[in-house]
């Protein structure tokens, strides 16, 4: 048992001799070992006039600690906090003064206590040699016995009984554990929720926050329009008649789901596939970016790019919502859209995929 | 100008009671001939401009001349636009209206020094005589966007109420359409390659109205039929709006948000930490004389 203490590390220079026989051969230092550093004492120590002079400036700090204090008390009345906002430049009175003043009182405390420890708190040189941290071993045996008549006492291995139905209703204590995880659910209702949005065959698209539905004429060659299906923008000049309009929880559940963007490009610009579900140039793409969900709408009209914000992710609008760069995985979902009998742009169909970022059940 | 006589009439009466001077009625006199000589040429000529085409057509004659010299490498003699062996150098002028060369030129972004990625704001080349000429011209070309009046672009004329009410709706609008490019107080932001989206704190009302219309370089244009002009306007005052706001947190360092808020925590904050902690751990001065009591 002894010899474990030859794999802890090195004893220090202390010691001399190695007990354990295997233990590498102590090698001479190749550059003698200087020993302590002289010991200089600090001006503080030999004059008595210095160590009066620290003092006073160490309580100096501790003096200015307890005015900013005060002060603190004080800006805390006499300005009212929110008012008169910029009263220094553009900051306000009140945090200002009681922000200055509180941390003046902490870093004041601080620099005075190590002040006080660098020129008169005791000023000597410590070595403190290293020791192995094990027990020794007498103390590890007598732990070993106490264990082994504390078993023996207890009379475990002669009950198996109790010994048995102990570690059963251990095990069985885990169960509630298990059958609690079950609140986590119901499963969402995927094919309901996450695979469908707001958009119905025909219905509008409106301009975001107006409204105001789009012709394809109201489009220029550049234009983008950041927009939702008709029923979750209250327009600004009233509701249409035969229209539900919904409220509250569902409507923002529904408005961050079914966001799009809609933009127009010259028509030849456009390849074929993506302009076969557009109107002469005129496309719409879900607004939420494939990587993890960020609402883009960062449009270059001449690269026909729409850049994430969060994560750089960029997609060709003119190709299928293509990733161009970035970590999505994901083209951008593509909303097919036509003019509806009226002359307004609607949509022909829900998105024909997921939009948003990808979930375990897509694989 | 009967109007006109009669106040004149009567400053010279005061005057001559109080003074009686020999010179006085020549001096009335001589005033009156000025006033309404600045008068005349303050508005005849203005009103003359509006009606009558010849004006305009020496407005374009002038603006063309312009162009030749200034415009026309890049963007064609007619302004047609110029490809050149690795695609476009200048493009197409026709039809991108007047709104186009009075914000392109009038803030100093056209003419372009080099290509690049992005026509830098820079120092304006044109006076603003020479810069209408220039948009008059182009105008000619083709039907575009025109030059907004200031009526257009500024809430006059609102009640308080109607105006507060304008600002919040400017407000759901900039966030909805212009934050993702512009930031959320329109501090701007980095595009990708190299490009900005410019800061709007310091663009005049005028050149933002004709930015949205016009959508100048990567900005996507918002048309009128798109985004009302009242719906502009209201962008602008609130624009405007977040210029008078207070910084309740004390310094707003940019408007950026967490970007520079971290940064001052890193260099300011953990740079003064890490000040300290050498201080602290810097030799103290020591004394070369020995300690009486050891």
């Amino acid at each position: 048992m002894s010899d474990h203490q030859d794999n802890l590390p090195a004893t220090g220079h202390t010691d001399g001799a190695h007990p354990g026989g295997h233990a590498p051969a102590r090698v001479e230092e190749p550059i003698a070992n200087p020993g302590m550093e002289r010991h200089l004492p600090r001006p503080t120590d030999v004059d008595e006039a210095a160590a009066k002079r620290a003092e006073r400036q160490v309580a100096t700090f501790f003096v200015i600690s307890m005015i900013s204090a005060v002060l603190f008390c004080v800006a805390y009345f006499s300005f009212e906090v929110g008012e008169s906002p910029d009263t220094f430049g553009r900051i306000g009175a009140s945090n200002l003064t009681l922000g200055l003043s509180l941390g003046l009182a902490l870093l004041c405390i601080g620099i005075g206590v190590i002040q006080w420890a660098r020129k008169l708190m005791a000023d000597v040189e410590l070595s403190e040699p290293r020791h192995p941290v094990a027990s020794s071993p007498e103390d590890r045996s007598e732990t070993l016995a106490a264990l082994s008549q504390g078993l023996e006492e207890s009379g475990l291995a002669r009950r198996p009984l109790i010994r048995n139905t102990l570690l059963g209703s251990l095990a069985m204590l885990g169960l509630p554990a298990i059958v609690a995880l079950r609140d986590l659910g119901p499963l969402p209702d995927i094919k309901n929720t996450l695979e469908k949005t707001f958009w119905t065959p025909g219905a509008r698209i409106v301009n975001d926050v107006t409204g105001r539905p789009l012709r394809p004429s109201d489009l220029e060659i550049g234009g983008l329009v950041n927009a939702e299906p008709e029923g979750l923008v209250e327009p600004y000049d009233g509701e249409r008649e035969g229209i539900e309009y919904l409220e509250g929880v569902e409507l923002l559940a529904e408005k961050g789901k079914a966001a799009v963007i809609v933009v127009r490009m010259e028509p030849e610009d456009v390849t074929e596939e993506t302009s076969n579900w557009g109107v002469e140039g005129i496309v719409c793409y879900s607004k939420i970016c494939t990587h993890v969900g960020c609402p883009i709408s960062l449009w270059e009209q001449q690269t026909h790019h729409l850049l994430c914000p969060c994560h750089q992710s960029t997609f060709d609008l003119a190709d299928k919502g293509r990733v161009v760069f970035g970590p999505a995985a994901r083209a951008l979902p593509q909303l097919p859209i036509e003019v509806g009998p009226d002359g307004y742009l609607v949509a022909v169909s829900d998105f024909r995929e997921p939009v948003g970022p990808s979930y375990w059940e897509r694989g | 100008m009967r109007l006109l006589n009669r106040s004149v009439n009567g400053l010279a009466g005061r005057i001559s009671r109080r003074r009686r001077g020999p010179v006085a009625g020549l001096l009335v006199l001589l005033l009156g001939l000025v006033l309404t000589g600045t008068m005349y040429a303050a508005f005849s000529p203005a009103n003359a401009s509006r009606t009558t085409a010849q004006a305009d057509e020496q407005l374009i004659q002038e603006g063309r001349e312009l162009f030749l010299v200034g415009c026309s490498f890049c963007h064609g003699q007619n302004g047609e636009g110029v490809r050149s062996d690795n695609g476009q150098l200048g493009p197409s002028l026709v039809g991108v209206g007047a709104a186009s060369v009075d914000f392109q030129v009038g803030t100093g972004r056209m003419p372009m020094q080099q290509p690049g990625q992005q026509a830098a704001v820079k120092k304006k080349a044109y006076t603003d005589e020479e810069t209408e000429a220039l948009a008059a011209y182009v105008a000619s070309l083709g039907p575009g966007p025109a030059i907004p009046e200031e009526s257009e672009y500024t809430l006059d004329g609102l009640s308080e109420d109607e105006r507060r009410e304008a600002v919040v709706n400017g407000g759901q609008l900039f966030l909805t359409n212009c934050s993702a490019c512009h930031n959320f107080e329109g501090s701007g932001g980095a595009m990708p390659q190299g490009k900005v989206a410019l800061p709007l704190r310091d663009s005049t009302e005028k050149h933002i109205y004709e930015a949205m219309i016009t959508g100048p370089q990567q900005m996507p244009v918002f048309a009128d039929s798109v985004l009302g002009p009242e719906d502009k306007a209201s962008i602008i005052a609130f624009l405007e709006s977040t210029k008078e706001n207070p910084d309740y947190g004390g310094f707003e360092m940019g408007g950026l948000g967490p970007v520079s808020e971290g940064m001052f925590a890193w260099l300011v904050g953990i740079g003064s930490l890490v000040g300290f902690a050498y201080w602290i751990a810097a030799h103290s001065a020591r004394s070369k004389r020995q300690e009486t009591s050891a």
